[in-house]
């Protein structure tokens, strides 16, 4: 059943098929347009960022894909180099997370994570794997030893897709003292004592201003919309 | 099935959930993971805050030949990894009551392992991850043994994994995951029953404390 795989589906060997490689070309070229043009982003907010995940679990669909990337690599690249990564090697690592998000699509559950959750597990995952050549120890959601949530009502208060936006919005209207820190915590590999000695706090508001802006974030992920 | 009482504090689930965590603090963290829907939920909180600050980030222009080098490797690596390619790796069916991700680093049921003995009643593994003097081990102590007072000059963390053990804090079961540090000087005690099995992970020697050591170790810094 040679035929059983239709030429233009991404499934088509490339090798098989130098129309695909012409249509590779063609879709650097309109990506490539799109970025320059800062399309991708105007695209994306149309078009939710779940729903293009999902598009490429589902369709392996390119474009999708590529309005993903456009979104998302810049974004990546700047975190990857806030934490001590080159430029050259933070694009490197940024690809080799978008081919697992190109590969892992089907995994994707937006009941469970927003895109932008899932994308950030990803990259950080990515980067103790690369920089730091250490394994990531993580629960398995199948394990039988698995201890389950007791009850129905510990579901969270708001959806995985509406969270992105709403916690971006109680970052912005965090002090900016706090915003600051909360920063430095996930996008800089230091210990909170470093972070004090470098900025002239005191160790002790460090702590209790990450834990003020933590508080209030998850206060407004648990309450209801 | 009882959630576990003692946890490992915001400080401790931060780093874990913003990837600064050494992998063998990691191991002990994702472990109780299992254990607690608890802090589950807590770190899916804080990944989601990741998500939020990720998407706040102010992008980082990429150079002109990312995207066709993308393009590229997509085509190269666009099959999915099919099920079948992946090494299937079944665990022993001893194996199974051994919550992951502790399962993945162990390669014989805890009872094939290999103990050796550390103190009157108290036998470890050595898991062999991270660098001195952070150590990572599985620590069997018998029934009603008890562990020499003692102070710590760094962290511990302490995660049940079966039986249980006390000390003048508290007492710790299944699941619960005991951090101590440089203020905590105690004495832990097995449980008469069925004594106690912990993975254990110490970034510094322990310090004995008690009677005729604390006597040794001071004549041994002198």
């Amino acid at each position: 059943m040679v035929d059983a795989v239709p030429l233009d589906s991404p499934f088509a060997g490339a090798a098989a098929c130098p129309w695909w490689h012409m249509r590779l070309a063609a879709d650097v070229a309109t990506l490539w347009a799109m970025l320059e043009t800062g399309l991708t982003d105007r695209a994306t907010q149309g078009r939710n960022l779940d729903e293009l995940v999902l598009a490429v679990a589902r369709e392996r669909s390119r474009p999708a894909f590529g309005a993903l990337f456009g979104h998302f690599a810049p974004r990546m690249k700047s975190y990857l180099m806030r934490l001590g990564t080159d430029a050259g090697q933070a694009e490197e690592l940024v690809q080799e997370v978008m081919l697992l998000v190109w590969n892992r699509a089907e995994t994707f559950d937006p009941a469970q994570a927003s895109a932008s959750t899932w994308v950030f597990t990803i990259a950080r995952n990515k980067r103790i794997d690369v920089i730091r050549r250490e394994r990531r120890p993580e629960f398995d959601p199948n394990d039988p030893a698995l201890v389950p949530q007791a009850a129905e009502a510990a579901d969270r208060a708001i959806e995985a897709g509406q969270e992105t936006a709403r916690l971006r919005a109680a970052i912005g209207a965090l002090p900016e003292e706090q915003a600051e820190l909360l920063r430095l915590a996930y996008f800089d590999d230091k210990p909170h004592s470093v972070i004090s000695a470098e900025r002239g706090i005191p160790l002790g508001t460090v702590k209790s201003r990450l834990r003020l802006a933590l508080d209030r974030l998850r206060r407004l992920l648990r309450e209801p919309v | 099935m009882i959630e576990p009482k003692y946890h490992p504090g915001e400080e401790i689930l931060l780093d874990y959930a913003d990837g600064s965590l050494a992998e063998p603090a990691a191991l002990v963290v994702a472990t109780h993971l299992t254990f607690c829907p608890w802090c589950r939920r807590q770190v899916a909180e804080l990944e989601a805050i990741g998500g939020a600050l990720l998407e706040d980030e102010a992008p980082e222009p990429l150079s002109p030949e990312c995207l066709s080098a993308m393009m590229a490797r997509l085509d190269q690596g666009s099959c999915p990894e099919p099920e079948a390619a992946r090494p299937l790796r079944l665990p022993s069916i001893d194996l199974l009551g051994v919550p992951q991700p502790l399962r993945s680093y162990l390669d014989a049921p805890l009872s094939a392992l290999d103990w050796r003995p550390v103190a009157r009643g108290m036998e470890e593994v050595d898991l062999g991850l991270g660098r001195a003097p952070v150590r990572a081990r599985l620590l069997r102590l018998r029934a009603g043994a008890v562990v020499p007072r003692h102070t710590h000059c760094g962290l511990e963390m302490n995660l049940v994994l079966a039986g249980g053990y006390h000390d003048q804090r508290g007492s710790y079961r299944l699941g619960d995951l005991v951090v101590d540090d440089d203020s905590v000087d105690h004495r832990p005690v097995a449980e008469r029953g069925n004594g106690c099995v912990c993975l254990n992970v110490t970034d510094a020697p322990l310090q004995m404390t008690g009677g005729i050591r604390r006597f040794i170790t001071q004549r041994l810094r002198w």
